[in-house]
């Protein structure tokens, strides 16, 4: 291989051989298939869902959405059940990760505090609870004997204290300088008046992680349901679907019961079938990932690096 | 003075502990408390009635796993499926460094960022759903049965979900699918991280973008790929049960059922809380050692550990 003495750039260039073009090139191929298959679901769902009934029951909807309308998600809320497992979702969202942020961070500042009493101690007693678990059985014992089976605060108090989301913000904490804290201490303030007022605004960025991490967890969560739950007023969006799918034919009999003389009234097009409401509770389940999907974005990689520096 | 100010210091560490009092109680009920629950592993527990001393067996339950001809065979499938399943991730752990390695050779910026953030996003959405868009896309109408029929691939529609073969390559092909963006993300952070001297002065050299890759790129994460086989080593046994629960039914159950999921099964299925928590038992135990020496394997050959 010669080199051509002509050829001056001032950017040092890779040899480009035809080898490397051709990687190039699959790559782009490779790539391009993975993000299809990784989004197409997604949108195939989604295009079914606003697509005629009739159609999209015999699988002819697969790139363009026929037949534009939305009866189906007018159609999935007057549902009996379903409005009570958002109202649940929503709230198990909203007040878990309240909860686990205003821990994660209390603690992480706490186990900062060389003052405390066996801090060392009490770190690891938390920080150790990573590795183990009792196991299905002994949960499920424990919590029936707490009360805890069939109560909302089950999706609540067991998640409260979590080790992982205390170590980022103990690590968080721990790289603000500590002449702020002592400013304040000469100042006479107290423990408590230092986290709300100096270290809660300093440790923003991780806390917004956290809460994001923690909402989806709670979003997503589903074994708690399956496991401790058995008033159906307390089942999340995630559980109901997880029904829906498995019991196809009494999502008919769902469907007949509750719209039964709409049904009649209603063109083929637009009566509601068992694919069109499982697809479009799929929808109504995945949209607020998706929508706060965005904001994740920004923050998990700095979550991620933090988290990688540490484990 | 000296004594007055280290007894301030005292009072307030001890005032200190009282408020973390509260969240160490929490810990105490919710993760050490039900250990208690092991006890359930040497009697003959049977759900509404109180544990009493009468009912004490001793080992009965450990040695009926291996005495007990069909729940040993049980045992020996549920083993089998969870050594393949995890197997074969371990056997591909290497697949999200190199997806890693060759997204970040793409020199189209906006191209790079829609295939990191549309391959991240599964990660985020929970079993139930993943297998809400299997059911749709893979049973008898679903888009693949459909593309499958009008290509002539298959005459009838193939029951893809309701089948037990290849389960567990097809358990792990969903596992990539959700995972697989994101545990690239933890490479690309690392991938920022090297010197870019270092690749400018091989490019001077004359160095390949293969070459570069070779010798620079993957040799620089090759201590975060250590670290991510590690704990999967340390995980063998716990695949977790969400996956394998949400996919399973009447005709894979056989070859799905890994140990997570079996202990389960066992004891909301069939009431056997006893046997179940033995099982527990035996799998936490076999856990902690498998951590315990992958943290020393890995302070041995990078001189540190993980935990």
């Amino acid at each position: 291989m010669s080199k051509e003495p002509t050829m001056k750039t001032k950017k040092v260039k890779y040899k480009v051989s035809f080898g490397d073009r051709l990687i190039s090139v699959l790559t782009y191929i490779i790539y391009s298939i993975f993000a299809f298959v990784c989004a197409y679901p997604f949108y195939y769902i989604f295009i079914n869902t606003i697509s005629a009934n009739n159609l999209s029951e015999r699988g002819k909807i697969i790139f363009l959405p026929k037949e534009i309308h939305f009866t189906n998600y007018q159609q999935v809320m007057k549902i009996t059940g379903l409005f009570q497992a958002l109202k649940v979702s929503l709230a198990r969202t909203i007040i878990g990760t309240f909860v686990t942020v205003i821990v994660a961070a209390f603690l992480g500042y706490m186990f900062t505090r060389e003052t405390l009493w066996h801090r060392k101690l009490w770190f690891r007693m938390v920080a150790a609870t990573m590795y183990f678990n009792a196991g299905i059985i002994p949960w499920f014992i424990t919590m029936k004997n707490l009360g805890l089976t069939n109560n909302f605060w089950v999706y609540i108090f067991p998640v409260a204290v979590q080790p992982f989301y205390i170590i980022l913000c103990k690590t968080f904490v721990e790289s603000v300088p500590k002449e702020l804290q002592d400013a304040a201490e000469i100042d006479g303030a107290g423990t408590l008046r230092i986290f709300f007022q100096i270290i809660i605004p300093v440790i923003k960025p991780i806390l917004a992680t956290v809460a994001i991490f923690a909402a989806v967890a709670q979003w997503n969560s589903f074994q708690d349901t399956l496991l401790l739950v058995t008033d159906d007023k307390l089942y999340t969006l995630q559980y109901t679907l997880y029904n829906y799918i498995n019991q196809a034919s009494s999502l008919k009999a769902l469907v007949n019961n509750s719209s039964s003389m709409e049904a009649l009234a209603a063109s083929l097009a637009h009566a509601s079938t068992a694919t069109s409401i499982r697809m479009t509770v799929t929808i109504v389940v995945v949209t607020p990932i998706i929508l706060v999907y965005p904001i994740f974005q920004r923050f998990f990689t700095k979550g991620i690096m933090i988290g990688a520096v540490k484990g | 003075m000296k004594e007055f100010f280290s007894n301030k210091r005292k009072v307030r560490g001890f005032k200190e502990f009282l408020y973390i009092l509260p969240f160490l109680i929490l810990v105490l009920i919710f993760s050490y408390y039900p250990l208690y629950g092991w006890v359930y592993a040497f009697f003959d527990y049977k759900p509404p009635f109180p544990l009493s001393w009468d009912k004490f067996v001793g080992l009965k339950w450990f040695k009926s796993m291996v005495e007990n001809d069909i729940k040993l065979k049980q045992l020996l499938t549920v083993m089998r499926n969870t050594f393949a399943m995890s197997g074969i991730s371990l056997f591909f752990s290497w697949f999200p460094m190199i997806f890693a390695v060759f997204l970040n050779e793409i020199k189209c910026k906006p191209f790079q960022k829609v295939v990191q953030t549309v391959t991240t996003l599964p990660n985020f959405i929970s079993w139930v759903l993943v297998y809400s868009i299997a059911y749709s896309v893979f049973n008898s109408t679903g888009v693949v049965n459909s593309i499958g029929m009008k290509l002539g691939l298959f005459d009838t529609p193939q029951m893809f979900l309701q089948s037990a073969d290849h389960i567990w390559f097809k358990m792990w092909l969903w596992l990539t699918w959700k995972n697989a963006g994101w545990a690239a993300i933890m490479y690309l952070a690392a991938i920022a991280g090297i010197d870019e001297e270092l690749k400018e002065a091989a490019k001077v050299d004359g160095a390949s973008r293969m070459q570069i890759i070779r010798y620079i790129t993957i040799p620089s994460i090759l201590p975060t790929y250590f670290v991510l086989v590690m704990l999967n080593l340390a995980n063998f046994l716990s695949n977790g049960m969400e996956q394998y629960f949400v996919f399973q039914n009447a005709f894979n159950k056989d070859s799905i059922q890994v140990l997570d999921l079996y202990v389960y099964n066992l004891a909301m299925g069939s009431g056997g809380y006893s046997l179940s928590t033995a099982i527990s038992i035996l799998k936490s135990v076999v856990s902690i050692i498998l951590l315990c020496v992958t943290n020393k394997v890995s302070k041995l050959i990078r001189g540190e550990g993980f935990i």
